[in-house]
Formats: C-alpha cells, sequence, structure tokens
C-alpha cells in the first residue's frame, strides 16, 4: 500500500516536474516572438492535419455549378474544379505529408546523430569512412535519385518512402553532431566517465547524447523541412502513389486542372501551397526560438 | 633543401607517388570518382536484378504482348540495355561499367534507335546553362546582401532582409515556380507563359550572337529566377553571420587603425574572408539546385535533364531514365570539385598537408 502510494506520489511529481519544466521551456521560448509564433504555427498546423479530419468530414461531392468559387461562409477558401471544398481537402491532406516528413525527419536524425557520435568518438579509421559516407550522400542529387527510385520500385507505404528520405538527409546533421560531440568529448565529466572505464555505448548515449539534446531538436526541426521538400516534390510529381488525397496531390491537380490559364483556380492552387509554406516557415522561425532556449548552456559549456 | 634534389632512386619514386596520393586533389578526385561509381553501380542492380524488374518486365511485355519467342525478347531486350543477358550477372557488370566508360549507355525504349548518350548529352547545355546562370547569380548577390545586413544590423532594412531571407529559403525552389507561373504569369499577366516555354523559341539558331543568347535567356529566365529565390536566403543569412564575426577580427581593427579606405577594408579584408564560409555552403547548393531542375523543368517547360528525366521516369523508359540520372550526378559531383578546387585557392589552409 504505502509502496503503492509512494510511488504513485512520485509519478505524480514526476509528471509536475515535467510540466514545470515545459511550462518553463515555454516560457523561454516565448521571448523570441517570431519564434513563438512559429512554434505556434507549426503546432496549430500539426493538430488541424491530425484532429481536424475528425470532426470536419472530407467534401467528396462534385457540384458542377460552383466550380472555382472565391471564399464564402460555407467554403471559407473556395471550391476547386468539381466544386468541392478546399478547406475539407487542405485539413484532410495534410496528414499523409507530415506523417511521411516527421517520420523521415526522425530516421534522417537517428542515422545522423549515431554515426556523427560514434565517429567522433571512435576516431581514426571509423571516422574517415562515416565522413567520406556522408560527402558521398551529400554529393548525391537526391531528388533524382529518389524519383528514379521511385520509378523503379513501386513506393507503396509511407515507412518505405520516409525510410529511402530519411536515408539520403543525414549526412548535414550528422556533420553537425560530429562536430558537437568533439568539442563535448574534451569536457570533464566525459574525461572522468573514461577514467571510470564505463564503455564507449555508455559514454556516447548516456554522457554525451543528452547534452546534446538542444542541439539535435534544431537541426530535428531543419531535418523535417528538408524532408519536406523531398516528399512534396515527389507527390507533386505524381511519383509516390499515396492512397489519400494530400497537399502535394492537391497543387498537382490544381496545376494540370486549371491554375496555368484560369485566374479562378488560384484560391484552390494556393491553399495546399500556403499550408505547406506556412509550415515550413514555422519550423525555421521555430529555430529562433529553440536555439535561445539551448544556446546559454551550449556557450557555458565551450 | 631537401626538395631541391632530384628523386633518381625507386624510393625516391616512391616518395612522389606518396605525395601525389596524399594531395588535396588527388582524394578529392578519389571520392568523386567513387561516388559516381556508385550510382552507376547501385542504378545497374536496381535495373538489372529487381525480380520483376525493368529488363524482365520488358521481356515478358515482348512475349505476351508481341508474340515474340523468349530468345528474341531477350536478345532485343539486350541490344537495347546494351546488356549481354546470357552472361553471369558479374560478367554482365564489367560490360556494362566498360560501356560506361565508353559513354556506351544503351538505347532509349521509346524512340527507337536513337542512342541514350545523344538525347542526354543534347540536353545537357540547357540544364548547365540555367543553373549555372542561377549559382552565380544567387551566390553572388546573396553575398552581397549578406554584407550589406552585417554592415548595416539592427537597422531597418537589416530586419526586412533578415526576415525576407529566412522566409525565402524555408519556401522550397519549386513552390517558388509554382507561384511564378500564377501570380507572374496567369493572376498580374505580366509575361508570356506559355511563349516562355521550352529551352528556345522556334527558328532560333543556335550560334554566338544577340538573338541566340537574349533567347536563351529570355527562355532560361523564370527557372533562373526560381532557383535563385529557392537558394539566396541561405547565403545571405551565412554571409550577414560570418561577415559580422569578422568584423570583429584583430586583423580588421589594425586595417582600420593603419587607416586603409574603408571599401578596400571591406572587399580585400573582410568580404574575402568572411565569403569563405558560404563558400563551404556550395557543394549542398549545387546537388539541390541541379535536383530541383526535376521539378522546376517539369514546371516551366524547360527542355533540360531534369524535364528528359521526368518524362523518361512517366514512360517508364529506364536506359534514359538511368542515362540522365547519371549525367545528373556527374556534373553535380563535377561541380562540387570545381568549388572545391576554387575553395582550396582561396583558403590557403585547406592545402596543408598536401602539396608543397
Amino acid at each position: 500500500m504505502a509502496a503503492a502510494t509512494g510511488e504513485s506520489r512520485y509519478r505524480d511529481s514526476a509528471i509536475g516536474r515535467f510540466l514545470a519544466r515545459f511550462a518553463s521551456t515555454l516560457k523561454l521560448m516565448a521571448r523570441n516572438r517570431v519564434g513563438f509564433a512559429g512554434f505556434l504555427l507549426v503546432v496549430t498546423i500539426v493538430l488541424f492535419s491530425f484532429v481536424g479530419p475528425i470532426f470536419v468530414p472530407l467534401d467528396e461531392t462534385v457540384r458542377v455549378s460552383q466550380i472555382y468559387e472565391t471564399p464564402s461562409l460555407s467554403h471559407p477558401l473556395g471550391t476547386d474544379s468539381e466544386g468541392k471544398d478546399v478547406l475539407s481537402q487542405i485539413i484532410h491532406g495534410g496528414r499523409p505529408i507530415l506523417t511521411i516528413g516527421y517520420l523521415a525527419a526522425t530516421i534522417s536524425t537517428i542515422i545522423a546523430v549515431m554515426l556523427g557520435s560514434l565517429g567522433a568518438f571512435l576516431g581514426g579509421r571509423i571516422d574517415t569512412g562515416f565522413t567520406w559516407l556522408a560527402d558521398m550522400v551529400l554529393t548525391i542529387p537526391q531528388l533524382p535519385l529518389l524519383a528514379v527510385l521511385a520509378g523503379i520500385l513501386s513506393l507503396n507505404s509511407k515507412l518505405a518512402v520516409a525510410g529511402l528520405i530519411g536515408a539520403l538527409f543525414w549526412p548535414t546533421l550528422m556533420r553537425a553532431t560530429r562536430a558537437q560531440v568533439l568539442s563535448l568529448k574534451e569536457r570533464d565529466y566525459v574525461e572522468s566517465a573514461r577514467a571510470l572505464d564505463l564503455g564507449t555505448p555508455h559514454i556516447v548515449f548516456r554522457e554525451i547524447a543528452p547534452n546534446m539534446a538542444g542541439y539535435i531538436a534544431i537541426n530535428f526541426t531543419l531535418a523535417v523541412t528538408a524532408s519536406m521538400y523531398a516528399v512534396v516534390g515527389l507527390t507533386l510529381l505524381g511519383l509516390v502513389p499515396l492512397s489519400q488525397d494530400n497537399w502535394g496531390v492537391m497543387i498537382n491537380l490544381a496545376w494540370t486542372r486549371g491554375a496555368i490559364f484560369s485566374k479562378d483556380s488560384i484560391f484552390y492552387i494556393m491553399s495546399p501551397i500556403a499550408a505547406i509554406a506556412l509550415h515550413q516557415f514555422g519550423l525555421v522561425a521555430m529555430n529562433r526560438s529553440l536555439s535561445e532556449v539551448f544556446d546559454p548552456r551550449l556557450r557555458r559549456g565551450s | 633543401m631537401a626538395r631541391t634534389s632530384v628523386p633518381a632512386t625507386g624510393s625516391g619514386a616512391l616518395e612522389v607517388l606518396r605525395k601525389v596520393a596524399s594531395s588535396y586533389l588527388f582524394r578529392r578526385l578519389i571520392k568523386a570518382l567513387v561516388t559516381i561509381f556508385v550510382m552507376a553501380s547501385l542504378t545497374f542492380f536496381l535495373i538489372r536484378l529487381m525480380p520483376g524488374g525493368p529488363v524482365e518486365a520488358y521481356i515478358a511485355n515482348l512475349v505476351s504482348q508481341y508474340n515474340v519467342s523468349q530468345q528474341a525478347a531477350t536478345q532485343q531486350a539486350a541490344s537495347l540495355f546494351s546488356l549481354d543477358l546470357d552472361a553471369p550477372v558479374y560478367q554482365q557488370y564489367l560490360e556494362y561499367l566498360g560501356n560506361l566508360v565508353r559513354g556506351d549507355l544503351g538505347e532509349s525504349l521509346v524512340t527507337r534507335g536513337v542512342p541514350v548518350s545523344e538525347i542526354v548529352l543534347s540536353y545537357l547545355p540547357w540544364t548547365l546553362f540555367s543553373v549555372g546562370t542561377a549559382l552565380i547569380i544567387s551566390f553572388s548577390v546573396g553575398i552581397l546582401l549578406g554584407m550589406i545586413m552585417a554592415y548595416k544590423r539592427e537597422s531597418k532594412l537589416d530586419h526586412i532582409l533578415t526576415n525576407l531571407g529566412s522566409m525565402v529559403s524555408s519556401i522550397p525552389d519549386y513552390l517558388m515556380g509554382i507561384l511564378i507561373v500564377v501570380w507572374i504569369g496567369v493572376q498580374w499577366e505580366l509575361v508570356d507563359i506559355t511563349a516562355m516555354r521550352g529551352s528556345l523559341s522556334p527558328g532560333i539558331q543556335p550560334g554566338f550572337n544577340l538573338t541566340f543568347i537574349g533567347d536563351a535567356l529570355y527562355h532560361a529566365s523564370l527557372p533562373i529566377l526560381a532557383y535563385v529565390l529557392g537558394t539566396i536566403g541561405v547565403w545571405m543569412l551565412t554571409m550577414r553571420g560570418s561577415t559580422e564575426s569578422t568584423l570583429g577580427e584583430d586583423y580588421v581593427t589594425v586595417a582600420k587603425a593603419r587607416g586603409l579606405k574603408e571599401r578596400r577594408i571591406a572587399t580585400a579584408y573582410v568580404g574575402r574572408n568572411a565569403a569563405l564560409p558560404p563558400f563551404t555552403q556550395l557543394s549542398i547548393s549545387i546537388a539541390l539546385v541541379f535536383g530541383g531542375s526535376l521539378l522546376i523543368e517539369w514546371l516551366f517547360v524547360y527542355e533540360g535533364l531534369g524535364y528528359v528525366l521526368y518524362n523518361s521516369i512517366q514512360q517508364r523508359d529506364y536506359p534514359v531514365m538511368q542515362g540522365v540520372f547519371l549525367m545528373i550526378t556527374t556534373m553535380v559531383i563535377l561541380a562540387n570539385l570545381l568549388a572545391d578546387l576554387l575553395y582550396s585557392r582561396l583558403d590557403p589552409r585547406i592545402r596543408v598537408g598536401g602539396r608543397d
């Protein structure tokens, strides 16, 4: 009994501590106004795309008499080439794209952090090898390679697309991580861990990696923008057969069905572009806040 | 002292070889060749060995659709892909590499009898022209703006340009391209988008004259604008940062104390050194812009390598797809090599440990 309540109290306080830390981080982020606005923008777009579809049904009724309507109360973003509501498509079209974007960024961040920190820590041949690999992948034109792969393999699953993108976008993060680890590994606490003979995995993942959380967070947002660039580009070209409608497919349809010659389709083509651009800009702006949150400690350390 | 003695013995020759092997240029060349080799092998194995992959699918299609015998179909596929399909895979692979070195990439599946190398070479100049021009414009203008921002830091101009730069750099270049077409072309009708398609107007003959150069620039202008807008933000922001830190360097203070003219300090002391960090980012940008040509050329119907690559993927024209992809990769790697060599000229520290 006592043990159970003790444990629950501990958990309560852990949650409380987490919330307190979260709140103080938010407060720090709010110090930079552009950065905080970016953060709110990203959160709003992600929430709308993942929670919105539960409340807003996808409009699939074709209304021939209501093609390319300008925004009104019933259709806040107007209608498309078949008279369907654009806003409902925007709300439903974010999830597949964002899922792949964030998944690919996670994969590339994992690869980058693993190779970067292991390389910097072990040094020697392994480090040279990893750096070579990074330099090589960096000089491959990624979009054409992805397009060629999409043309040869049939990329039906989101995980496959995300995996391929993640496998190509890690080098910049890896270089950054490597440089960071190289400076971190000379610090006292790492020296003492080494003196205690705690083993390389312990030092890399317990002593060094946690101290790079901020650095990784900033680079993760950059990885998301890079992956979004690739996913949207591929879906825009129609090379990734995603079953659902999404922002990339919307731009493609708007483009091929009228944006090049019809002035009326402006809301149809601008809506998905705005959604993607705002999400990208939000991430980039958010980095200003993130670096302000994490910078003091990094500066103090070096 | 020792350097002046001519290496006459065997060990001396070895010493020269070792020096060549450890030189910067040599290492860069090897890296470039390895990357091209890996990409060539990857596409070979994907196209040739994938179960149900292109070659197998092509043969199966010939047999079922045109009633061709298995042997005849294999022969036809072999000549199109310029492979000997009966030989063991490693032998095919070696032959493929041999053909590649000679520039033989097989024949197009769609336009029969046309060698892939011919297609690739006829579209290459347009991509090189538009992408190269865009990179040069974007880099030089971005550097200039970045320096101005750093010199006028915390001014209104700086704030506007910084926000503009980060906004522009966060929007993908192909979305910029769409915005250009939709707003400049369709909504405001400032330019005739349909007339600007293609890489040249009908009837214009390539030659070294003003009409040709003007027309080529006219058709390339919108793609170039899209590339520039897609990359300039990064140059502006990195140059702003590096100029700011260079301005705090001792040698700049000393130059000021020596009473050098402000302009001379800005170009020879600040600019030259501050431009080094952005320069190292060129390699990323080169790959990005060349890769982006796939989408940009599709959007503007600009007939370069990206345009051909898109069409060959749509038409499942594998030899062309492979050839164009390898050419784009080679161009990116060569451009990187050039950028690296230029960089080692600009920053002598890079050559340390290499040649003397």
